[in-house]
């Protein structure tokens, strides 16, 4: 009967122990596109997540991390139901990721709703800087509209005219030739809005070189980019037309896009050589774990985990401590692969934009170097939408 | 801007999309029509034979020799997968058959992630093939896209010589016009199936290997183009070779010249906004039009192959 008596109390000891160590994790319910044709995307930001847990020595905050990863197949519904498990189930504290502004608008509601934090690595849907707004929604990201801003400024400034604007027929597309022509504001030759998923551009290629603009500016996500610059440079149109995208060459499509996207031009926050050393650290690590160079998604992701550590650091790890938790992410206060920034009212971050071009290296390969700054702290144009003031 | 010329060029780019689309259709109208096997993996052949040419490319740095190592290739790889798969779908109703080789689509396209991972394959025009040549005056046209209008013609050639002059293409022939016919009269139907399915890959796999200097060599591009190669058996009739050479032309033509003037037409008609919004949405419907009015002339398709 002792015997029995005491294995109880030593089995209900580790019980009220061990749940009081739960107490003490940081639970991170990690969103993204992990199959289909969409993976890469979820891939890449998994990868720069992953790699910033490692440099904090898988602790945020001096406490334990739990990342509960879930895959939202690049559908609303699905990213619902992931998301009612994370929040219901594994009662995450922070829901990080989301690479679409659609599955952001899905979910965001559910999560704000709950009051626990949505990070989003990615999805810039123009309605959460916005209206949307919430006290609990952070973007280590972007707003959509920025990039395409940055580059109606670079062609507004820029000695060239009479732009043929090119996107895809879907409401990321059209967003793009709004951002666009908030900034640039000079002549227009010609717009076409293509199918999406399309993968023959010919057509298009002609009506262009038919109207004889003084440049392109394109969206082209993905595969569709690959085709269309692939296209653009078969079809010889490149001694005529220069190219300026956005969100069409970056470090995740270069390699698919080869030789193709040499003396093209784009606008974007972020690049492998940006030189600060938190940037440079996060680079020669990433290169060093996984063999390929981070994209900007991977590079995005990697801030969020940071911007967790230095808010449950700054409530010493009392995570029921939200608005503390929140005054600090509000600050900033981490070491970001962007250098240093602040967050705008609608916690998007004000940040700089840089001109870049692909240039061929000593071997001929495509590089992206950095040509100059287009915007100097650049706030988003929906933050006037948004009511939170602080 | 000339638009008389503008008009001529697009049709250009319509007859060469046009034998592209021939190329992935051939096979997809021969195994439909031989085998009444509704394959919608065949878009998942075409990326697998572009994954082949983008390695062996990557390999070797020679097109030729890709180009060549995907007949075997796809040869082997499709008779495995018509094996494995396929064997049980032929006596079952077509919409089994949409299922089972739905389910190896994504099959397919998780496999070459895990193999190839999930960014695209770098596939770039051969140097030699790189340049233009300027058919029109002013209008350089790339020299590969001509060299893909090459390659269609020429598979329609040697699909000609083999369907018209050969046994094989007499039993391919009356397999399409009455099957169970042909079963009767002692032929040996299993190693003409796999044979007609290892050609159909093979068809499929070339197009892949050709698409994909000029496209992205991701998992999922076979989607990008299985519906409209569905679209050109359909109204080019099923079985039929010159059905499909037809069609493809056709949805070709309609496709790239529709998309290029119907906003501008539109533009003529409704105020500038109305036709900014309906312009795009109405050239993505047009084929499917197209294809509607067709079938309600002749629902059979404009060259059936069927008689029994």
């Amino acid at each position: 009967m002792k015997k029995k008596l005491l294995c109880l109390a030593a089995a209900l000891a580790t019980v009220a122990v061990s749940s009081a160590i739960q107490a003490e994790t940081v639970k991170i319910g990690f969103l993204n596109t992990f199959s289909g044709r969409a993976a890469v995307f979820g891939k890449h930001q998994k990868d720069g997540f992953e790699l910033a847990l490692d440099h904090l020595g898988r602790k945020v905050g001096g406490l334990d991390v739990k990342v509960i990863y879930g895959d939202d197949q690049r559908k609303p519904d699905a990213a619902r139901q992931e998301v009612d498990a994370m929040l219901k189930k594994d009662r995450v504290n922070f829901v990080v990721g989301i690479t679409w502004s659609n599955i952001l608008a899905a979910v965001q509601k559910p999560v704000v709703r709950s009051k626990t934090f949505l990070i989003s690595t990615n999805a810039g849907w123009s309605g959460m800087a916005g209206k949307q707004c919430s006290p609990y929604f952070f973007s280590t990201s972007w707003n959509n509209d920025q990039t395409p801003e940055s580059m109606g400024k670079l062609l507004q400034d820029e000695a060239v005219d009479n732009v043929y604007l090119l996107t895809a027929n879907y409401q990321a597309g059209k967003d793009m030739l709004a951002g666009f022509q908030r900034y640039y504001k000079k002549g227009i030759a010609g717009k076409i809005l293509y199918k999406l998923g399309q993968t023959d551009y010919q057509a298009e290629i002609s009506q262009v070189r038919a109207a004889k603009p003084g440049a392109i500016f394109g969206f082209f996500p993905g595969g569709m980019g690959i085709a269309f610059v692939k296209q653009y440079k078969a079809a010889g149109l490149d001694k005529t037309v220069p190219l300026y995208t956005v969100f069409t060459v970056d470090h995740m499509t270069l390699k698919g896009h080869g030789k193709a996207a040499i003396g093209t031009f784009h606008t974007n926050y972020w690049d492998l050589d940006s030189s600060n050393p938190v940037n440079q650290r996060f680079i020669k690590d990433f290169v060093k774990k996984y063999g390929y160079h981070p994209s900007h998604f991977a590079a995005q992701a990697y801030d969020a985990p940071l911007l967790i550590d230095s808010a449950v650091r700054a409530v010493n790890g009392d995570l029921s401590n939200k608005d503390g938790m929140r005054d600090a992410m509000r600050k900033a206060d981490f070491e970001s692969i962007r250098g240093k920034f602040t967050y705008n009212t609608n916690h998007i971050p004000i940040q700089n934009f840089y001109k870049r071009e692909v240039v061929a290296d000593a071997e001929g390969n495509p590089k992206i170097v950095t040509r100059g700054v287009v915007f100097e702290k650049h706030k988003d144009a929906h933050y006037k939408d948004c009511k939170m003031k602080w | 801007m000339d638009l008389s010329l503008l008009l001529f060029e697009q049709t250009l780019n319509g007859i060469q999309f046009g034998v592209f689309l021939f190329l992935i259709a051939a096979g997809l109208t021969l195994v439909f029509g031989i085998m009444n096997l509704v394959n919608l993996a065949h878009g998942a052949l075409y990326m697998m034979g572009a994954y082949v040419g983008a390695t062996v490319f990557g390999w070797s740095g020679s097109f030729l020799l890709a180009a060549v190592a995907v007949v075997p290739a796809m040869m082997i790889f499709g008779a495995l997968v018509e094996r494995v798969a396929l064997r049980t779908l032929y006596e079952r109703d077509h919409m089994d058959q949409v299922l089972a080789t739905f389910g190896l689509i994504l099959f397919f396209n998780e496999l070459v992630r895990i193999v190839w991972g999930p960014e695209s394959q770098p596939m770039p025009i051969p140097e030699a093939l790189s340049g233009h040549i300027e058919i029109l005056s002013g209008v350089p046209y790339p020299t590969f896209r001509i060299v893909i209008i090459g390659v269609g013609l020429a598979v329609a050639a040697a699909l000609y010589v083999l369907i018209s002059r050969t046994r094989l293409g007499m039993l391919i022939r009356a397999g399409a016009s009455n099957r169970p016919m042909v079963g009767a009269l002692g032929v040996n139907i299993r190693l003409l199936f796999t044979l007609v399915f290892g050609l159909g890959a093979v068809l499929a796999g070339l197009s892949g290997v050709m698409a994909g200097p000029l496209l992205a060599v991701e998992p999922g591009m076979g989607e990008d183009m299985l519906v409209l190669s569905f679209v050109v058996i359909v109204i080019g009739g099923i079985g039929s070779i010159r059905g499909a050479l037809v069609a493809s032309i056709l949805v070709g033509i309609v496709e790239t010249v529709g998309r290029s003037i119907l906003p501008v037409m539109l533009e003529a008609v409704v105020s500038n906004e109305a036709a900014q919004t309906a312009g795009p949405a109405l050239a993505s419907m047009l084929i499917y039009v197209v294809m509607a009015a067709v079938l309600f002339f002749r629902p059979e398709g404009l060259f059936s192959a069927r008689t029994g």
